[in-house]
């Protein structure tokens, strides 16, 4: 059996779906959040039934591709469980009258319970169920009120099959049933929706969206500059370097095995970002200097989705986006890919038309950093002065403009406008931030130290076999004559397509200047996305685009590049 | 005199609410309205607008919604006296 959990965006679906089947899903306060289904398993009584979590949808017309995907999946399901936003009764039951035409069993979760109470809104549970035919049950999926009665009641769900009815039908249908079953008291703003109306005027709302995300970037880099200095370097420097040096003379302190296990020995020491060595450099970058940042960035990013902030950017950056053939909402994918790009351009989703969705996902690909990228400039570059970090940002920054403009001018197709809910603002429990930071670090751990471990090793491999020197050779003329850059340099290039973190880390034995540093990480930046990134990229828009997207990624880099070394 | 004031949403000053009277626009931006919420008869309140022509936000019933501006322009609310 399998059973769909259908309903609204942003009416909790993820979480009633982590609810039931322990999966635990990435759920955040806006709408589009789950823009591909997942599945996982719950028991149901004797037997293991398929739960699907389905994007969200506010009608079976579907007006963008989430509606489409949702539409789909109702065709393959044996039972639609409805989670409905009870504080917003009358839009989100259109859903519900569409589905109750439909040939399948239905449950309906009148979800967000609890929020009906501090709105002054009184729903009549028995009048509702009356005019549904089917069991609808209160539900508070964050604190898991109500889920049991909801499982209880899935063998009681039918199909009233009721006659299909006109959009102007529906409606007619949707003001007899409110009118009925729902009182709304009055009541006075609360401060945080005097918040929230002043987020989205232009004078206070720019206000608050500068401190917010200058708010951000302090934080980000505080906490992942103090897990760096007062827990990771001093383990790996006093506990770890130490070790590594006794394992060094046991195997000879030189050699090929020596030199893949522990990396070079320079000046006397294992140098943990020059070494290269699978239990030096492939330890030290991935925990010592990405995982902080993963850790401090995805935890500001956790606070930013789940308080319902991020559409309030959107609305205040629109007219900006537009400039570059996007509207707001482009901004969601856009932050998300300050963390990794695999997961901003699966959200490039979130957009109507596949002209957006391109140039969101070619822009993010060149001019945003992901946070592992953004921890080793921190750490690289960082070390030069400041001043060069925000060199690197400024410069990506006037590329994401003008190549916006560029694109927009030049890419056919029409981008439409923005249209979208904004979440009441919420303050998500301690526990829930938590666990969705440690799915997105594990998530890291998991995928990212196998890739980077096996960089190292293929890097060892290509140096022992002359490989790198060939190609650093070969392409002399434009690493060195264009970039500036020694011609070893474009070995990073190379392995960018791996990682970019191992990729960057390869410019810190070649001594580079600080100006030659900058040219460098811009350029690998901007230059390919990862291989990780590469796939989503060919999934997301196919060969055609994705080899076009490339296309613009290369000149992009090159061009960048070359004028930056006449400049600098 | 006529005892009802029309104007666009993208007019509407903040603040002031009406009842949406008329949509102009083909079956795809009625039906993406209407999806949200809005569509004729419904009582909406303007609550903010960008500068530079950008999304206007209104509160329809309990939900707010931003909508773009040349959107806005083609909802026409009959504004409430007062």
């Amino acid at each position: 059996m399998k059973i769909l959990l259908m309903g609204n965006p942003n009416v909790g679906k993820s979480v009633i779906f982590s609810r039931l089947t322990g999966v635990r899903v990435i759920a955040s306060n806006y709408p589009g959040t789950t823009v591909s289904y997942t599945r996982g398993f719950m028991k149901l009584g004797e037997e293991m039934v398929e739960v699907i979590d389905v994007p969200g949808a506010y009608t079976l017309e579907p007006t963008s591709q989430a509606e489409e995907i949702a539409l789909q999946m109702l065709n393959t399901g044996d039972l639609v469980i409805n989670v409905v936003d009870a504080t917003k009764l009358e839009r989100n039951i259109y859903l519900t009258l569409q589905l109750l035409e439909r040939d399948i069993p239905l449950l309906v979760a009148l979800n967000m319970w609890d929020d009906t109470k501090h709105r002054g809104i009184h729903i009549e549970l028995d009048k509702l169920r009356v005019f549904f035919g089917v069991p609808a049950i209160p539900t508070v999926a964050l604190t898991g009120e109500g889920i049991k009665e909801l499982v209880e009641n899935i063998p009681k769900a039918t199909s009233p099959k009721t006659p299909i009815r006109s959009r102007d039908e529906r409606w007619v249908a949707i003001g007899s049933i409110i009118d009925q079953v729902q009182f709304i008291t009055h009541r006075h703003h609360t401060w945080s929706e005097h918040l929230a109306d002043a987020s989205v005027k232009p004078l206070p709302g720019g206000i608050i969206a500068v401190a917010v995300l200058a708010g951000s970037f302090m934080i980000v880099r505080f906490i992942g500059e103090s897990l760096i200095n007062y827990v990771f370097d001093p383990l790996f420097n006093t506990l770890w370097a130490p070790l590594l040096l006794k394992l060094s003379n046991l195997l000879g302190g030189s050699g090929f095995l020596h030199d893949t296990v522990i990396g070079r020995i320079i000046g006397g020491e294992v140098n943990f970002t020059e070494s290269f060595g699978l239990l030096s450099s492939g330890l030290y970058v991935p925990f010592a200097m990405v995982l902080p940042y993963i850790i401090s960035f995805y935890l500001v990013l956790g606070l930013l989705e789940d308080t319902g902030y991020l559409p309030r950017l959107a609305v205040l950056m629109d007219s900006m986006m537009h400039r570059l053939g996007l509207h707001g909402y482009a901004i969601i994918p856009t932050l998300l890919g300050f963390g990794c790009h695999v997961p901003a351009i699966m959200a490039t989703r979130i957009l109507e038309s596949r002209r957006e969705q391109f140039i969101a996902a070619t822009l993010i690909s060149i001019a945003v950093p992901c946070a592992a990228l953004q921890a080793m400039i921190f750490g690289l570059v960082g070390a030069h002065g400041l001043q060069y970090v925000a060199m690197v940002y400024g410069i990506l920054f006037v590329v994401w403009v003008i190549l916006g403009i560029i694109l927009n001018r030049s890419v056919r197709g029409f981008s439409p406008e923005l249209l979208i809910e904004i979440p009441p603002y919420r303050f998500p429990p301690l526990r829930v931030v938590l666990q969705k930071l440690w799915m997105r670090t594990y998530g890291f751990l998991v995928e990212a130290i196998p890739i980077i471990l096996g960089a190292i090793l293929v890097i060892n491999i290509l140096y022992m076999l002359g490989v790198f020197n060939a190609i650093a050779n070969f392409t002399a003329p434009v690493v060195t004559g264009f970039l500036g850059l020694p011609k070893e340099a474009v070995t990073a290039l190379v392995i960018g397509f791996l990682r970019k973190d191992v990729a960057l880390g390869m410019l810190a034995p070649l001594a580079l200047t600080a100006e030659q540093l900058v040219v460098g990480s811009v350029v690998l930046a901007m230059f390919f996305p990862c291989i990780a990134t590469f796939v989503m990229f060919l999934r997301q828009l196919g060969t055609l685009n994705m080899l076009k997207s490339a296309g613009i990624m290369l000149s992009a880099a090159l061009i960048t590049g070359g004028i930056l070394n006449l400049i600098l | 005199m006529s005892n009802t004031k029309q104007t666009t949403l993208a007019r509407m000053q903040a603040g002031q609410s009406g009842v949406v009277v008329q949509i102009w626009g083909g079956y795809g931006m009625v039906n993406r309205l209407s999806a949200l919420g809005i569509r004729l008869g419904k009582r909406i309140t303007k609550v903010s607008s960008m500068v530079m022509r950008g999304p206007i936000t209104i509160q329809i019933d309990t939900a707010q919604v931003a909508i773009g501006y040349g959107m806005a322009n083609k909802i026409i609310v009959d504004l409430d006296l007062n």
